[in-house]
């Protein structure tokens, strides 16, 4: 069965192996940012106690996320090894530091004063504050930053085939441009699959972060 | 290699060295300079194309305030298709048209790539002057063009250089990519690498892709910098940030 040059039995016929493929670029781009956010945690903090780090720490990550994927990956290669799952996730998560760390201390610095002292009146300690009131105020923003991480990662994990690892690049590459008659069908598949993805966890997370902040809901309603 | 020792690291370095002092490595249609002069006209064409086509439009919509919709569609899309996936379609859609193989589905799907930063900055920027400064050119008795070209680009003129550089990034780093589809490109050598598992060779080409993809980066920074009023300009260096539309209601703007 075919629908113009897109042969839907092909579709049919690999629905397992495509399947496989979609899992695994999930659980990719998961690991990924699962990853990147703690990092960046780590780095906001940091750079939250010490301000002088800001400038030196954004501009690294900024040099690693000029570097394109395809070279990081193989620039890992000697050290973790060809084509494996630890090669992928250091560059996909090194991807991932640039934005997640600039909206997380963006965040952390929108929280206003009053909040802050208001907190600080109330007896809270340093980690209650930080739990309770500085990250729940800087979660629009540090969420705007995963919404772009994971779509980007998304994006990049496609590359992940090009070393030999699954995904759906597996699918728009190493199936697509084989001289089969399914080759648009496999490409179509993979890229429809890959911005379906990025719509789905997109929309997802907006609405995971307005479940989590009602009131800023309520303040826009006003 | 899982777990090199100091030793085999300083030795696989030697190698390393010994592949970038080899002259084959300097010649041939695999060497360095071929697949470098190959890497950057493709992504000068590519990068001009987008420039050709994505300034006019976001300066239009800018200007005008019509289509923000479009701005959005766009910027979404651009996230959201992967640059494998670009890539990928081009090759497929181009090669019943006898295009498929060479330079052309490459140089297509990076024009596609850099155009979104170049819209989308170029309309953030002119969105961003000072409406007031806008009327009173209007009040002073200037026609539209001029308003265009004497007050808004040269204040905008930050803003839009940072949507090249966003541009001139992606499409120099994804043009890596054009081996995966037969393009050729830095990215070949590694693909080549890759396919008889010549480690060396790998390490040895993605240091030369990545030092070409730093000097980009840090080129065109240079070069927005020049375009920003002396007295506006922050640290030497501040990684590219591409401007961002539509942002949610209730999300606070950068304090």
């Amino acid at each position: 069965m075919t629908m113009g040059p897109v042969d839907l039995g092909w579709i049919v016929d690999n629905l397992d192996r495509i399947g496989g493929l979609l899992l695994e670029h999930l659980v990719l781009t998961g690991i990924a940012i699962g990853i990147g956010l703690v990092i960046s945690f780590a780095l906001a903090l940091l750079i939250r106690n010490r301000p002088r780090w800001y400038g030196p720490v954004i501009s690294a990550t900024g040099i690693l996320y000029a570097i394109p994927s395809l070279a990081l990956f193989a620039l890992l290669t000697p050290l973790t090894g060809l084509g494996t799952v630890l090669t992928a996730e250091i560059a996909l998560v090194s991807y991932t530091l640039l934005i997640l760390t600039r909206n997380m201390v963006e965040g952390l610095r929108a929280v206003p004063a009053d909040a802050i002292e208001a907190a600080n009146g109330m007896g809270y300690t340093a980690v209650q504050r930080l739990l309770r009131v500085e990250l729940p105020l800087a979660l629009p923003i540090i969420v705007a930053g995963i919404r772009i991480a994971t779509v980007t990662t998304v994006g990049l994990v496609t590359v992940t085939a090009l070393i030999g690892l699954g995904g759906l690049g597996y699918l728009i590459v190493t199936i697509g441009t084989s001289r089969g008659s399914f080759g648009l069908t496999a490409t179509l598949t993979g890229v429809v699959l890959a911005v379906g993805v990025a719509a789905i966890a997109d929309v997802a997370l907006l609405w995971l972060q307005r479940a989590l902040t009602p009131w800023a809901r309520r303040g826009a309603a006003t | 290699m899982g777990a090199a020792g100091g030793c085999d690291v300083i030795e696989f370095l030697g190698e390393v060295a010994a592949w970038f002092a080899d002259p084959g490595t300097w010649s041939g249609r695999d060497g360095i300079p071929a697949r470098l002069v190959e890497h950057l006209w493709i992504s000068g064409v590519s990068l001009a194309a987008s420039v050709g086509v994505g300034l006019p439009l976001g300066l239009l919509i800018g200007h005008t305030g019509r289509g923000a919709a479009a701005v959005v569609a766009i910027a979404n899309v651009g996230r959201a298709v992967p640059s494998l996936g670009l890539m990928g379609l081009a090759f497929i859609l181009l090669l019943p048209l006898g295009l498929g193989v060479g330079p052309v589905p490459t140089i297509v799907a990076l024009t596609a790539l850099g155009i979104p930063p170049i819209v989308v900055n170029a309309y953030v920027g002119l969105r961003e002057v000072d409406r007031d400064l806008v009327e009173a050119a209007r009040g002073m008795g200037m026609r539209e063009r001029d308003v265009l070209r004497q007050v808004e680009i040269p204040i905008a003129l930050p803003v839009i250089l940072a949507g090249v550089r966003t541009s001139a990034v992606q499409i120099v780093a994804t043009a890596t990519l054009a081996a995966a589809i037969g393009g050729g490109t830095l990215g070949q050598i590694i693909y080549i690498g890759f396919n008889v598992g010549d480690q060396v060779r790998i390490f040895g080409a993605a240091v030369v892709v990545a030092a070409l993809s730093i000097a980009t980066e840090i080129g065109f920074a240079a070069l927005q910098r020049a375009g920003t009023s002396p007295g506006l300009r922050g640290r030497p260096y501040v990684p590219t940030e591409p401007a961002q539309v539509g942002r949610e209601a209730g999300e606070p703007m950068n304090p």
